[in-house]
């Protein structure tokens, strides 16, 4: 099963190099990672996407929080939480098929970012699903090439009863 | 006042109360080299192999609770110091390693003596710093110190870039390390003790393994009261050794691999097995799916990441071994002697460990008793890894915490010699002995020199078997006797070497001579070498097959 952790962090030199280190000395699977400034400059956010059973995910979770420089370790799975990632995909585009490409475009509310001859680059964001959604419906024009940012998530607020 | 980077160094560390160090210069750290030569407060030693001055820093803190702190210079002395700081992580052991570095503009370019030391040593610190201003260089060693002694200890390497050290800036030292990340749990909480004690209440047939955690947070005299209070059997794991008196009615010794066959019965038969600063090393548990089949398991660790890491834990109390146990001993109802006692002390009295007696030849295990019978068993043990290692560790009756000092998690060849120098400095009247093999002393044996030069009358006993006896063990037992790398052809006269350095260096082949070497050794002021010829073919017993469960001992070959 995948689990997303946020992991709160000192934005300060090497710490990238402990997490990852760390992941791989413990052979724990990273299936993506992102990391970035949060409110506080002294700060970083990683979102980290693993997976693993639960002894995995405990033991990743006890083994982040032993390092000195991470702050606060949560693991979002199973809570409501909000989750996107951020898609760049160049696709085989002639003039004559762009208008197809576009309706894709329109219905995964997506964005054209550059357009070339022969190609078009799309910008889209979401959730793990519809990035999936879209690149499953890209693909048959064929596929030049694929950035992903991997997941950032944050916990929903509102977590009453309504 | 302004400072520079090394005056700043050396003051910090006389704020940590540091009065020993352990290293070798070289470029990046002459300036450092440059204060300690006026120092009076810091004592240097100077030892022969960087491998050794981390050792030997964590023999000191081992014997004395205090932090090691070692020093080497950029590229190789930093990596030879590798070894040493992975044995003192795997065995939770406070040391600050200091290792000089390039200058920060020459960070990266592969400069002459360049190593990555603080990214060749991150999975094996427990932190570390490479200071890149000076005006964080007092801020890191406090940092540093913290980290390394507090929670569960361990290494903290400082790597000090050359220019770091010659810059100059006003010297603060901060009260406090305030690390946010990082907040040692010690007070264990008070519902899962209750469950502990009701646990223990409950129990038929309870056993208690304690390990090096409890020497660590000085809990021994609790575990004691504990063990009494409750009627509860205690079984010592190898870092454990000295936690509880060998000599206690309650005691079991060692379990795992090759401990006792009623420790590995006890755990195998027990109802509830209290583990307390032990981490179920598969050394102790052989086969996890049949380690304690029968038991609730409480773990009481101050690292979180220990429990349940290994073995799935019933009832965990994450703190500090000690304080935990006061609040135990003071809610736990007492118990009295039950059935299972008896069937324990039955087990102990049919199944002890021993060894076939010889006069014609030296039993290993004979020299061991003779220095445990010699000393009264008041002496610090230090071990090589290996066959001499489980000897040490079976038929030397520890009774005190502190006094059984072994390279446990990482099993370092070459560890003992260089941690008996620590041990012997940390404890200057101390009887010291490193319990070695001839291949582990080969490792480290240029440290002849460092005990001449300080004095340090460490005894060093070789149980000579020619061989890398415990591969050679392993080989006969399940490789059919093919004896492949392990045989020594080419041995030196250690007795000859010793005395080539300066140290009185003795010889025994005869079992009647063992006694009096070691009473010789003893009443000798200086360092002692004494190469003890053994039994070749002796192995140690008994013996779990690595993968087997812990009750499948082998007991005895024919
Ligand atoms: C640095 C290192 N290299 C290799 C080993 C593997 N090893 C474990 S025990 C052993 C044999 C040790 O021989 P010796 O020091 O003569 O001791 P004995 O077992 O004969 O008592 C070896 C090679 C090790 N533990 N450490």
């Amino acid at each position: 099963m995948k689990h997303t952790i946020s992991v709160l962090v000192e934005n300060r030199f090497g710490v990238l190099a402990r997490i990852s280190g760390l992941f791989s000395s413990r052979a724990f699977n990273i299936d993506s990672l992102s990391v970035g400034e949060t409110e506080d400059p002294t700060v970083s956010r990683m979102t980290i996407v693993v997976g693993g059973d639960e002894r995995v995910l405990e033991q990743v979770t006890k083994q982040l929080n032993r390092l000195i420089d991470v702050i606060k370790v949560s693991d979002l799975t199973g809570e409501n939480f909000v989750e996107r990632e951020l898609l760049l995909i160049k696709v085989a585009a002639t003039p004559s098929i762009r208008s197809e490409i576009m309706q894709i475009v329109d219905i995964f509310r997506a964005k054209i970012v550059d357009i070339s001859p022969t190609t078009l680059t799309i910008e889209a964001t979401g959730g793990e699903q519809k990035i999936d959604a879209i690149i499953g419906m890209l693909r048959p024009f064929g596929i030049k090439e694929i950035a992903r940012t991997g997941k950032v998530a944050m916990p929903r607020e509102f977590r009453g009863k309504v | 006042m302004e400072l520079t980077g090394a005056e700043i160094l050396i003051e910090s560390l006389k704020r940590e109360g540091v009065d020993i160090l352990f290293g070798i210069p070289g470029g990046a750290v002459i300036s450092i080299f440059d204060r300690l030569y006026d120092e009076k407060e810091i004592r240097f030693i100077l030892v022969r192999h960087e491998q050794a001055a981390a050792h030997a820093a964590d023999g000191y803190a081992r014997a004395s609770g205090k932090t090691g702190v070692c020093i080497a210079t950029s590229g190789p002395g930093a990596t030879n110091l590798v070894t040493g700081i992975a044995t003192a992580y795997m065995d939770s052991v406070p040391l600050v390693a200091l290792t000089g570095q390039v200058g920060t503009p020459m960070i990266g370019s592969d400069a002459f003596q360049e190593a990555d030391i603080t990214g060749i040593t991150r999975p094996i610190t427990k932190h570390s710093y490479l200071v890149k201003d000076v005006r964080n260089l007092a801020r890191s060693v406090k940092e540093a110190f913290h980290i390394a002694s507090t929670g569960r200890p361990g290494p903290v390497l400082i790597d000090l870039p050359v220019d770091i050290v010659r810059a100059s800036t006003d010297f603060t030292y901060p009260e406090k390390a305030e690390i946010r990340g990082y907040r040692p749990n010690y007070d264990g909480h008070p519902r899962q003790i209750k469950k502990v004690a009701e646990a223990i209440t409950e129990a038929k047939r309870p056993v208690i393994c304690a390990g090096g955690g409890v020497i660590i947070s000085g809990a021994a005299k609790e575990l004691r009261e504990l063990a009494e209070k409750v009627q509860t059997p205690v079984i010592t794991t190898l870092l454990g050794l000295g936690a509880f008196p060998s000599d206690h009615p309650l005691s079991l010794g060692m379990p795992g691999m090759h401990g006792t066959y009623y420790a590995n019965i006890a755990i195998t038969e027990c109802d509830l097995l209290i583990s307390i600063g032990a981490r179920f090393d598969d050394r102790v548990t052989g086969k996890v799916e049949a380690f304690a089949p029968h038991a609730k398991i409480v773990h009481i660790d101050i690292d979180p990441a220990a429990i349940s890491k290994n073995v799935a834990v019933d009832i965990p109390v994450v703190g500090d071994a000690k304080r935990i146990l006061v609040e135990l001993n003071r809610i736990v109802k007492k118990k009295e002697r039950s059935e299972w006692n008896e069937r324990l002390d039955f087990l102990k009295r049919k199944y002890p460990l021993q060894y076939e007696k010889s006069d014609k030849v030296i039993k290993p295990q004979y020299v061991v008793e003779q220095i445990y019978e010699a000393t009264k068993g008041e002496a610090i043990i230090t071990t090589e890894v290996g066959q001499n290692q489980m000897w040490a560790a079976q038929y030397f009756k520890y009774s005190k915490p502190r006094s059984y000092i072994s390279s446990g998690g990482l099993g370092t060849m070459g560890y003992g010699f260089p941690a008996a120098i620590g041990a012997q400095i940390a404890r200057p009247d101390a009887i010291v002995f490193d319990i070695a093999g001839d291949g582990s002393f080969q490792m480290n044996i240029q440290e002849l020199a460092t005990v001449v030069q300080y004095k340090l009358p460490v005894k060093v006993a070789i149980l000579n078997n020619r061989f890398l006896g415990m591969v050679r063990q392993w080989q006969e037992l399940f490789f059919n006797k093919r004896y492949s790398a392990t045989f020594f052809e080419a041995l030196p006269d250690f007795a000859k070497v010793a005395e080539a350095y300066g140290v009185k260096g003795l010889s025994i082949t005869d079992p009647k001579d063992v006694r009096a070497a070691i009473e010789e050794a003893i009443s000798t002021d200086g360092p002692v070498v004494l190469d003890f010829h053994v039994d070749w073919e002796e192995k140690v017993f008994p013996m779990v097959p690595a993968g087997k469960a812990i009750n499948e001992m082998i007991e005895r070959m024919a």
